[in-house]
């Protein structure tokens, strides 16, 4: 058994390709050896700005011996076609075997496969790794060819055993395997040679390195949090940043700095994001104030002066960055506080899309589809258009063109700034939203409102330019939009037809879009389906049974078809259920057939007084009572008691065909019974159509 | 070499004149700007053209840039219509160049034991050049004192040998040396020289001069002539035959070429600082130049410079 050790150690790789880049490392390096019939015990992967190492600790020191068969020509073959063969596995005679065939006696070789010295195989498998590794963007460097993410200076590659450690010697585009690295490019440079992992990890620290992302991660949460604490303060949490910076240093070294009072005024929002943005900066609150009054940064070294010209060069940095944005803030509250009309205004002059026409002109569609849509969802018709009007106003403020990621934050701001009321305001950042599946959907009426009129607007755009999405191709994020209004609709339970909203989306672009609008507006509500179908899966509901609901009346107004599916869906997870759609499909079955052959439909006029038996009795009873009690759940849209009547039917259905022949040889017994059956065909056909769903 | 290590320079032509030294010092051809109107260092045909074909090169030089839309009279700390730059270029890029990068910043009097240097990634990609390659901002407590990029393409053509090339925008990296807030209080020559100069006394007028002709004067149906005529030059020079009828000689005016693309590269900006370009012809514009490069490019190749008979 043997320990291996590989550091492949570069330039400064990309915070966010580290991880991605250590778990790849370690799935080819593994997977190649153990293709080659060297297994391990374990493996471990590790990242840092300058390097990537994969530690496998009890691997085989050779790969097994093998034998391989190979089947030669019969006995009595031609000479010729044997020498061949003897050739060909360059063997001789005495190798090989006689055995008994199928077709008669035939010669077998048995090729002994010796097995590899581990480090033959490792040589090889670096060379692939290396040569093919999956960056998601790799360069040249030099006079080399080899691709890598930022140039590569050295590879460490050593088997440990207990007697010592050995180099795995090989070479990849002039850089020699080796056993050595270096430590902190500041604080220990210098070359550091290696035996183990072990020894590795060791000497690496002593050099100032943290081998481990989570080590470093930890690290720089820990002392920061404990910092801000010390001084009765909160760190504010962001994972996302803290991988970052985690992958920008290899010794970390927290420095917790003042943002000067100055800046106190502005939003949250805006220092947290300018300090992320452009310092990778934690932002630290005060909990007495609400305010963030300080920010961390995390240094990659230590220094005499305990970091002093480090944070001030940073605080200096800072200061620049937030006058840059008080400036950007000030500037922009001038024209909010002045109704934002110069925004407004400016929106006239930017391209949505060559073929939509202006930003003005389309928030002129979106503000009367609001108010369109404004009663449907409980919000008042003119604070609707009111908010659709202000909803994109802050894309022409300076804030926003300095930090896109604040559009919506900012227009709640500036929206009271202007003096619009509270919903307005609201609507402003939150019309954007469900930016994503995770994202919260709006409940506020009139933000539902807007939020609706905006991606419906994108929609029906879109589809009447003939811009869909395929594939996977779909740069104006259409499918998000669509889901995005599915789920408005869903989780606000509004009820209103889609396809009233489309035509009112498609009437208002006439100018604009040549295509065809009926086509335009099936073809759209399909896509809505589509997309709807996707999201119920998630949700657990199966296809089939959505289809079965969208085949009703009333498939474009979402919610109805929703209730419906979860309710027929929460069926055929019972006994009940599943029985009753195969009683159903045998109805269903033996009509079909029936109608076929006699060319009419049996949909009415079935009588008790033809009944023969109990169970065909206790049927028509059955059918006149839940049939009844099933119409008048539909009509309240209670598909829950309504597919309770349909599962009151399996039992009698059940019994029904136990004990009756439908086919019965008098034609008028016959004829009944698939009048009878044409009863469930009709009753259960309210509630869903049932033939769709598979099983 | 004058041993400056780890003194602080007194002014800003102390700096360039430190980093003048160190790059010859390291081997350098130290060039002068080029004497024409650019956005940035990398469009002075030293690094463009140079960066293309198998030819070994080292240069380095400093390069007055323009940036018509960052004029702020003046006034901004930071923001300069006209700045410089101090770019260097070497193909190919040896192994050690971020130790010879970072040996530049000592010479200016970077304490290397009291500051944080990181390199972050940032990858550089010029839409009017057709150019583009991996690299990083380099930040010392945590700001951006340098641009280092690997190219990896220049007008189209992929970059073999590589060259690295490293940008400093001098301003900024001065000003965080010597210790100045705002750009025009910056020393200029020795603060201790008999006639002392700020940077404001040497640029704060002509920033107020070029902002307001930049954003409010520059004769926009001239500049959009100027364009055209530019286009149209450099296209025509590169489609004239090699060999010269006077001389006889194969000569492809490649430098004459470029030079109209750099122009209208140049007009470009103008016209975009004068509002009058909206955002989907900023793509065409943008593109219209990128064929210039694209072209001149072509034809850099084919000459001796560009490794023709080599």
């Amino acid at each position: 058994m043997a320990d291996l050790l590989i550091e492949l150690f570069s330039e400064e790789i990309p915070a966010r390709m580290q991880g991605r880049a250590a778990a790849d490392l370690k799935k080819l390096v593994t997977n190649g050896l153990v293709e080659a019939g060297l297994t391990y015990a374990s493996a471990g992967a590790f990242s840092t700005p300058r390097r990537l190492t994969l530690s496998v600790e009890g691997l085989l020191d050779a790969s097994p011996d093998t034998r391989v068969e190979r089947k030669g020509p019969k006995v009595g073959a031609p000479e010729k076609a044997l020498q061949g063969f003897l050739r060909g596995a360059g063997l001789s005679m005495d190798d090989l075997e006689i055995r008994d065939d199928k077709k008669g006696q035939v010669y077998f070789a048995s090729i002994a496969k010796p097995g590899r010295p581990a480090a033959d195989i490792i040589a090889g498998v670096m060379d692939s790794t290396i040569r093919n590794f999956p960056w998601p963007k790799s360069m040249r460097w030099g006079t080399g060819s080899l691709r890598w993410v930022r140039p590569l200076h050295s590879i460490l590659c050593i088997l440990s055993r207990e007697e010592g450690a050995e180099i795995v010697p090989f070479d990849i585009d002039g850089i020699k395997s080796g056993n050595v690295t270096q430590g902190h490019r500041f604080m220990a440079p210098g070359d550091i040679t290696v035996s183990s992992f072990d020894d590795y990890a060791q000497k690496l620290k002593s050099a100032f390195v943290m081998l481990e992302a989570q080590e470093r991660a930890d690290h720089i949460w820990n002392d920061a949090t404990n910092q801000a604490f010390a001084q009765g303060l909160e760190l504010v949490d962001d994972k996302a940043l803290l991988a970052e910076v985690a992958g920008l240093v290899e010794w970390p070294v927290v420095l917790m700095g003042a943002i000067a009072e100055d800046f106190f005024d502005l939003p949250g929002e805006v220092l947290q994001t300018s300090m992320r943005e452009h310092q990778k900066f934690f932002s630290v609150k005060n909990p007495k104030t609400g305010r963030i009054e300080k920010f961390v940064t995390v240094a990659n070294r230590e220094t005499a002066d305990n970091g002093a010209t480090i944070l001030a060069g940073n605080q200096k940095v800072l200061f620049a960055r937030l006058s840059d944005a008080k400036f950007f803030w000030e500037n922009d509250l001038r024209i909010a506080s002045a109704g934002a009309a110069p925004w407004i205004e400016s929106l006239d002059h930017v391209t949505f899309h060559n073929k939509l026409g202006s930003q003005a002109a389309r928030i002129d569609r979106i503000a009367a589809l609001a108010r369109d849509i404004a009663p449907t969802v409980g919000a008042d018709a003119d604070l609707s258009e009111a908010a659709a009007r202000f909803a994109k106003a802050d894309l022409s403020s300076e804030m926003v063109y300095e930090f896109p990621e604040l559009q919506g934050l900012m227009g709640k701001y500036y929206a009271n700034h202007a003096g619009h009321p509270v919903e307005v305001a609201n609507a402003a950042t939150e019309h954007y939203s469900p930016l994503g599946p995770g994202d919260d959907v709006p409940t506020a009426p009139v933000s539902v409102a807007v939020a609706l009129a905006d991606k419906l607007d994108t929609l029906t755009g879109f589809w009447a330019i003939d811009e869909k999405p395929t594939g996977s191709k779909d740069p104006f994020a259409l499918r998000r939009a669509a889901l995005g209004v599915i789920r408005l609709l869903l989780e606000n339970e509004v009820r209103v037809p889609l396809s009233d909203l489309i035509g009112k989306g498609l009437t208002q672009l006439e100018d604009k879009a040549a295509t065809e609008h009926s086509a335009a507006s099936g073809n759209l509500l399909a896509f809505f389906h589509d997309r709807l179908k996707v999201y119920l899966k998630d949700a657990g509901i199966r296809h089939d049974v959505i289809d079965a609901c969208l085949a009703m009346a009333g498939n474009d107004d979402l919610t109805l078809v929703v209730k419906r599916a979860r309710a027929l869906s929460d069926l055929l997870g019972t006994e009940d259920g599943t029985n009753l759609l195969q009683g159903f499909k045998r109805a269903n079955n033996i009509l079909s057939q029936a109608e076929d052959k006699d060319g009419v439909e049996y949909s009415f006029g079935a009588d008790v007084k033809w009944a023969r038996d109990d169970t065909e009795i206790a049927l028509f009873n059955a059918l006149k009572t839940q049939g009844k009690a099933i119409s008048t759940a539909i009509e309240a849209e209670d598909f829950a008691a309504a597919m309770g009547g349909m599962a009151a039917l399996r039992a009698p259905i059940d019994a029904f065909f136990e004990a009756v022949q439908v086919n019965a040889e008098s034609d008028i017994v016959r004829r009944n019974r698939l009048n009878l059956l044409g009863q469930i065909r009709k009753i259960c056909s309210e509630v869903a159509d049932l033939t769709k769903v598979e099983g | 070499m004058l041993d400056t290590a780890n003194t602080t320079p007194r002014s800003f032509q102390e700096i360039i004149l430190r980093l003048q030294n160190y790059w010859a010092t390291q081997g350098c051809a130290v060039m002068q700007p080029y004497d024409m109107e650019v956005g940035a260092g990398t469009f002075h045909p030293a690094t463009t053209l140079r960066s293309l074909g198998p030819k070994h090169w080292a240069a380095a030089y400093v390069q007055p840039s323009r940036r018509p839309t960052d004029g702020r009279y003046g006034e901004n700390p930071n923001r300069l219509q006209h700045y410089y730059q101090y770019q260097v270029l070497i193909k190919p890029s040896p192994a050690n160049l971020q130790e010879l990068y970072l040996g530049s910043l000592r010479a200016i009097g970077v304490n290397m034991d009291l500051h944080d240097i990181r390199f972050v990634e940032d990858d550089w990609e010029s839409p009017t050049l057709g150019a583009w390659g991996l690299g990083w901002e380099v930040w010392c407590d945590g700001m951006e004192v340098s641009q280092f990029t690997y190219f990896q393409q220049v007008g189209g053509h992929d970059c073999h040998p590589v060259s690295g090339e490293l940008t400093y925008g001098l301003e900024r990296l001065a000003m965080y040396i010597l210790g100045v807030d705002h750009v025009m209080d910056m020393p200029f020559n020795d603060p201790d020289a008999l006639i002392p100069l700020s940077y404001g006394d040497v640029f704060k007028q002509t920033e107020e001069e070029y902002a307001r002709w930049n954003f409010d004067v520059a004769n926009t149906d001239v500049l959009l002539k100027q364009f055209e005529e530019a286009e149209a030059e450099c296209v025509k020079i590169l489609s004239l035959e090699p060999i010269d009828p006077k001389t006889g000689k194969r000569i492809i005016m490649v430098h004459p070429a470029y030079d109209q693309c750099i122009k209208a590269s140049h007009l470009f900006n103008l016209l975009d600082a004068r509002g009058v370009i909206s955002v989907t012809e900023r793509q065409a514009y943008i593109g219209r130049v990128r064929a210039l490069a694209k072209q001149c490019a072509d034809a850099f190749i084919l000459t001796d410079a560009g490794g023709h008979n080599a």
